[in-house]
């Protein structure tokens, strides 16, 4: 048997404006530019992607299933920008083919920084798909694939039966990812990893002239897929939502191939689709998958230095976390949404300069020109934000100001 | 392959970049083997005189002499007495010559001083610099005659006459070396007849360099050069050797120092730094503000900062050299370049060697090389007194620059800059 198990990320950040240290209004987030963006990505991928899965699940009649991990910073801005995206979403969720997977709202790194602050978060999330879809996420996806054997084990507390991962080939070693896996030491919950090598023939090589494999195909890569029986039982194909027709454009005939894929997949009687729910129902996990150290699913390192590579990064993640308490005390909900919203982990990613002179997909998605004047930028916000909560502590509480750090590590 | 250059002073005497640019070509050409006849114009004044570590090889004719210097073991050096130096404008030539008059007066009748040609107090140079630059001109061909060359290699407007003399005469070809034009010196207040003499130069060349495409752009927009005819070759920077300073942490100060260096002129925008301290000093108030520099503004410029009220802040050192400057890099906490316009810009480069951070202007060359860097317009103060601030203020966004600043101009070397000089002689020997 093989199961194609799709998961696609759909997530987009709050951009920050242009912040000076002279600046001292609350608009800390471009809202022009955030709904261009959103807008963009909506017809270019969110829109036709939809409506094309929704006619393929139709058209297979309940054969055909993908499933979305959607952030609750992006379903606020298509509330707000596109609600018309919310729609096809929804019509996507009657068919009983597409499954919702669970995260931190904020796509933020607070896993790492504040447990509290984490637990939170997915609970608002499962809260909002709730109401949105009609359906309780029971599979996990941490931001960015973050993951360790701990993430298992707290999101297994909130009662999730899976959890996604990378298939990282240092922790696989001659392991396939192929099958379904265990946390070492737990029951109840399993594993999921990614097939990043079909994955990325999808997500990053598609449109690559110089691959030798190119043009992909879908019969050719049903092929690939046939391949796995006998080896296997699930092929993972985890990837962002806005490689349909962002990052590889309508033109170079992404839609086509997906639109031909089901039907070339089901063309061998052994293959077919489930969602993660379904292949953790499906089938027993195969062996323990030992994750110690944190890993993600960024770049070739597949660590955390994507976000927390250099002294810029970990200052201003420490910083911001280090204002939870100043932050939640002042009770006052723009402030604690600001703060959240600064948590989503692009505004990391914008600091990053590990390839910034080689000038590669980093900067693709960055706004910024250097992750100098990122770092710069969110920094000054951060100042800002902590003035507010210091005035606005003042007239809560006057003892506020002795602040215990003591819960973040 | 060899060449004749037409170049400018040597360390430790150096003005500005156009000097230091010269030397670290020229000693990496060497080192490649190639040989390079090096011909640099020496004012009779006793403060360049006395440091020139140059051996006299033989004694030259009217005011030309030979010297080989160590380093440059491919590179004979001659000297010809004239007024001209770099940065020179056309009024300032006046005012030295009348101060060397006025020197030489005393001892014109050394019979020593007859045979370099200023005998009578310096009656043998030009009028005025244009007059100089065409009697360099001739000296220079008089020179040429003598040797024997492939390329005649001229840096910037003061030697293009000459190159364009020296080529005209041998039929060698001319390669004219772009490090400023007169719009970077003058903005749009240019003197004609200086422009005029770079177009001459620019149109007369087989080829022209220029420092950073910036300047090439500049080249072509301006001085209507065919495009293929101007190639782009960055100056760079020879690695010093030292290790990160531990004297640099060890130094205990109160107060931050933001560096201001180079000369206090127009292209250098000493206006606009002055108006980011005003803006930083409104929200911080420990921290001063150095202006190492001198030039044609220091005047303006210090009545300026005491008109904005923050003269208490800023302090003026004048013209640095050798062990001051790595002094005041030691203390500086930052460093900030706005120029106007700047074709390339070597101080943000030393600055980053000796692990001082640098703010740098979009509008220089440099900004094309250097990513670890933060670039402002150069008009847009605020912006540059907000990074000012920052810079200041977070010490990991301090450390992460000054890390992959200084990583990043290991990466830069003057061999490279050479070879590529190399690469435009052999195209233009090359058989057609």
């Amino acid at each position: 048997m093989a199961s194609v198990c799709f998961y696609f990320q759909v997530h987009q950040p709050y951009r920050l404006g242009r912040y000076s240290v002279f600046d001292s209004h609350r608009n800390y987030f471009d809202e022009y530019k955030n709904a261009q963006i959103c807008r963009k990505v909506a017809n270019k991928c969110y829109l036709p992607a939809n409506r094309l899965i929704l006619k393929l699940i139709e058209r297979f009649k309940g054969k055909f299933k993908v499933s979305y991990s959607v952030t609750g910073v992006l379903l606020d801005q298509l509330e707000a920008y596109a609600p018309e995206v919310l729609s096809t979403f929804h019509a996507l969720a009657q068919t009983g083919c597409v499954e919702f997977l669970s995260e931190t709202y904020y796509h933020s790194l607070s896993f790492l920084y504040s447990r509290g602050e984490f637990t939170e978060q997915v609970q608002m999330h499962q809260r909002r798909i709730e109401e949105l879809f009609g359906q309780k996420p029971k599979v996990f996806r941490n931001t960015e694939l973050i993951y360790s054997n701990d993430v298992s084990y707290a999101v297994k507390e909130m009662g999730f039966e899976g959890t996604i991962c990378e298939g990282a080939d240092h922790l696989l070693g001659y392991r396939s990812p192929n099958y379904v896996y265990r946390p070492p030491g737990v029951d109840g919950i399993k594993l999921l990893l990614k097939n990043y090598r079909l994955s990325d023939d999808i997500a990053f090589r598609f449109s690559n002239r110089d691959w030798a494999e190119w043009p992909l195909t879908a019969p050719k890569f049903a092929q690939w897929v046939s391949d796995v029986n006998g080896n296997g039982y699930t092929v993972n194909l985890f990837m962002d939502y806005e490689t349909l027709g962002e990052h590889q454009w309508e033109d170079t005939g992404i839609f086509n191939f997906l639109e031909h894929l089901p039907e070339e997949v089901l063309r061998h009687p052994d293959n077919d689709f489930k969602t993660p729910s379904e292949v953790i129902d499906s089938y027993e996990a195969v062996g323990e998958m030992d994750v110690p150290h944190m890993i993600s699913w960024a770049d070739t390192e597949r660590d955390l230095s994507a976000w927390l590579g250099n002294a810029m990064q970990s200052n201003a993640l420490y910083e911001l976390y280090r204002l939870e308490q100043q932050v939640k005390s002042t009770g006052d909900s723009q402030i604690i949404s600001d703060w959240r919203k600064l948590q989503t982990s692009d505004h990391f990613y914008y600091m990053c300069t590990k390839w910034f002179a080689d000038g590669d997909v980093h900067k693709y998605f960055n706004p910024y020109d250097s992750p100098y004047d990122s770092y710069i930028n969110f920094m000054n916000v951060l100042d800002n934000l902590r003035l507010r909560c210091k005035a606005a502590n003042k007239t809560v509480s006057p003892r506020m100001d002795k602040v215990s750090y003591s819960n973040h590590p | 392959m060899k060449i004749l250059m037409l170049g400018w002073e040597f360390p430790p005497f150096i003005s500005g970049g156009l000097g230091t640019a010269c030397y670290g070509l020229t000693r990496a050409m060497s080192q490649c083997g190639t040989e390079i006849t090096f011909v640099l114009p020496k004012p009779v004044s006793s403060e360049y005189t006395s440091h020139v570590k140059l051996a006299s090889l033989k004694p030259g004719q009217a005011g030309i002499d030979y010297y080989k210097l160590a380093g440059f073991e491919n590179v004979t050096f001659r000297t010809i007495a004239s007024g001209i130096s770099p940065y020179q404008r056309p009024g300032e030539y006046e005012e030295m010559l009348r101060r060397i008059r006025e020197q030489t007066q005393a001892i014109s009748t050394l019979p020593a001083m007859e045979s370099i040609g200023m005998g009578q107090g310096g009656d043998h140079y030009g009028s005025n610099l244009f007059d100089e630059v065409q009697r360099y001109a001739r000296l220079a061909a008089l020179v040429a005659q003598q040797e024997e060359f492939d390329i005649v290699h001229a840096h910037d407007w003061m030697t293009y006459p000459a190159g364009i003399t020296v080529s005209a005469l041998t039929g060698k070809p001319l390669v004219i070396h772009v490090h400023s034009t007169e719009f970077d010196r003058s903005g749009e207040h240019v003197n004609q007849r200086v422009y005029d003499i770079e177009r001459q130069g620019i149109h007369a060349a087989t080829q022209v360099i220029a420092v950073s495409y910036l300047t090439r752009q500049i080249i072509i927009n301006r001085y209507g050069a065919p495009p293929e005819k101007v190639s782009v070759v960055y100056n760079a920077i020879d690695r010093n050797g030292k290790a990160l300073d531990p004297a640099r942490a060890a130094i205990q100060k109160d107060e931050k120092i933001v560096l201001f260096l180079g000369r206090i002129t127009m292209q250098k925008g000493p206006e606009y730094f002055l108006a980011a301290a005003k803006k930083v000093l409104e929200v911080m108030d420990n921290v001063k503000f150095v202006m190492a520099g001198s030039g044609d503004m220091i005047r303006r410029t210090i009545e300026l900062a005491a008109e904005m009220g923050i003269g208490h802040k800023v302090l003026f050192t004048g013209f640095l050299r050798g062990g001051d400057v790595d002094k005041i890099f030691r203390m500086a906490d930052l460093f900030v370049m706005p120029s106007v316009s700047e074709p390339f810009g070597l101080v943000p480069l030393e600055a980053l060697r000796n692990d001082v951070p640098v703010i740098i202007s979009k509008q220089s060359g440099v900004a094309e090389i250097l990513t670890h860097a933060l670039k402002v317009d150069f008009w847009d103060v605020s912006e540059m007194a907000n990074k000012i601030i920052a810079v200041l203020r977070h010490p990991p966004l301090q450390a992460t620059l000054r890390e992959h600043g200084n990583f990043e101009v290991r990466k830069l070397s003057w061999s490279d800059s050479a070879q590529q000089c190399l690469d435009i002689y052999n195209s233009l020997l090359a058989p057609v």
